[in-house]
């Protein structure tokens, strides 16, 4: 193809048009999130802020909580299928799960499937902000999340369900399992997935094993793009809310996958297998050796 | 934590509800919702202890302009005073 100088300039500039355009999924907060997502006017939140499910354990720690205890549940259509998006704010306790907010993607889950299981499917969408289970609320955090596990392996034999990190808080701790256990991964660039966050590994093994301060090694291990490339996403979008509404079409209407990536056990052993500890692969080199398309 | 409560003489009041904000560092969510009484009842739990006064000097602001019966609750995460006036005018636009 050959293009002229005057046509580069034109594509840059549409380039430019249609990024100022785009609406940025990151700079949102959650309820905006599901409202961008859902069909105009479609949106209905299940438990929001004036029916104060809020955290009965954070005032006891001297902790201010929010009135939706940072998950907002929205019912509506989808691209006109039925949806129910589970969406974690990530401003409040960086996306931490609590007994109640854990609990209401719990009910929201197990109320979808029992729509699936009675011949009215609901297409369950998580948009996952999360730092992983709420410190303060340690054992019933897990508990619920353990809770939030089970119905996902329930519902996704019924109907895909779909998982997106939004946001630059990333994804970890159990919540990064969560994703896991999804039908359908989609990341941004800027997101981050990894069951333990560079500082705890930092903190835990030391700063030869991981330097947390090196964005660089950060996101070319635990990254969107690198999570994409390895195969542990299945769709890498620009941060739009409307390519996420449409990617969430593609793959809803994919249906459910042959095989869950998280019932590839042996495959992901013997990918394991293949790594010397004493010389782990870098990012590009897992790129090599895990690419994209082997497990799906 | 601190909680605070505030009291307002109101005249009119409210017909709609309005939840604006979030409990982010900086920042803080308002509720505002019509009352059974008829004054605007405000409690405050804010992250930052200390500064009774400075709330009170916010919030007798507004309400004097605000005049309407209301049951307010503010959750802070250590917003400044310009913040928490935005937010509080943010809740009013959206209960008119």
């Amino acid at each position: 193809m050959m293009h002229t100088t005057h046509d580069d300039n034109r594509i840059t500039k549409e380039r430019r048009d249609l990024f100022l355009r785009r609406q940025s999924i990151i700079e949102m907060r959650a309820r905006q999130r599901a409202q961008a997502i859902l069909d105009p006017g479609s949106f209905r939140e299940l438990l929001g802020p004036f029916d104060r499910m809020e955290s009965p354990w954070l005032p006891l720690e001297g902790i201010v909580p929010e009135s939706d205890d940072g998950v907002i549940v929205a019912r509506g259509q989808l691209g006109g299928w039925p949806a129910v998006i589970m969406a974690i704010e990530g401003a409040f306790q960086g996306g931490g799960m609590g007994e109640v907010s854990a609990s209401k993607i719990a009910g929201a889950l197990g109320l979808a499937r029992r729509d699936c299981e009675s011949g009215n499917p609901i297409l369950p969408v998580l948009l996952l902000e999360t730092g992983g289970v709420r410190l303060q609320e340690a054992n019933l955090g897990e508990a619920v999340v353990a809770e939030i596990h089970a119905e996902i392996i329930a519902l996704r034999r019924q109907i895909p369900v779909i998982g997106v990190l939004t946001g630059m808080v990333g994804c970890f701790g159990g919540m990064s399992i969560t994703a896991g256990l999804c039908s359908y991964l989609v990341v941004l660039p800027q997101a981050r997935l990894e069951l333990n966050g560079p500082e705890v590994i930092e903190q835990e093994a030391g700063i030869d094993e991981f330097d947390a301060s090196d964005k660089h090694l950060i996101w070319s291990l635990m990254g969107g793009e690198q999570r994409y490339e390895t195969g542990f996403a299945d769709a890498l979008i620009e941060d739009d809310a409307s390519v996420l509404r449409q990617t969430l079409q593609t793959l809803a209407a994919r249906g459910r996958p042959a095989r869950h990536r998280s019932e590839n056990v042996e495959e992901y052993r013997r990918r394991l297998a293949t790594i010397d500890p004493a010389a782990p692969p870098d990012g590009p080199g897992l790129r090599h050796i895990w690419p994209k398309g082997e497990t799906q | 934590m601190e909680t605070l409560n505030f009291e307002y003489e109101a005249k009119g009041s409210l017909t709609r509800r309005a939840h604006v904000g979030v409990v982010g560092s900086g920042d803080l969510e308002v509720l505002i919702e019509p009352s059974g009484k008829p004054t605007a009842e405000v409690r405050v739990r804010t992250s930052v202890d200390g500064y009774t006064q400075v709330w009170k000097d916010v919030l007798d602001r507004f309400f004097a302009r605000f005049g309407r019966a209301a049951k307010v609750e503010i959750n802070d995460f250590g917003a400044t005073p310009g913040t928490v006036t935005l937010r509080l005018e943010q809740a009013a636009e959206e209960v008119q």
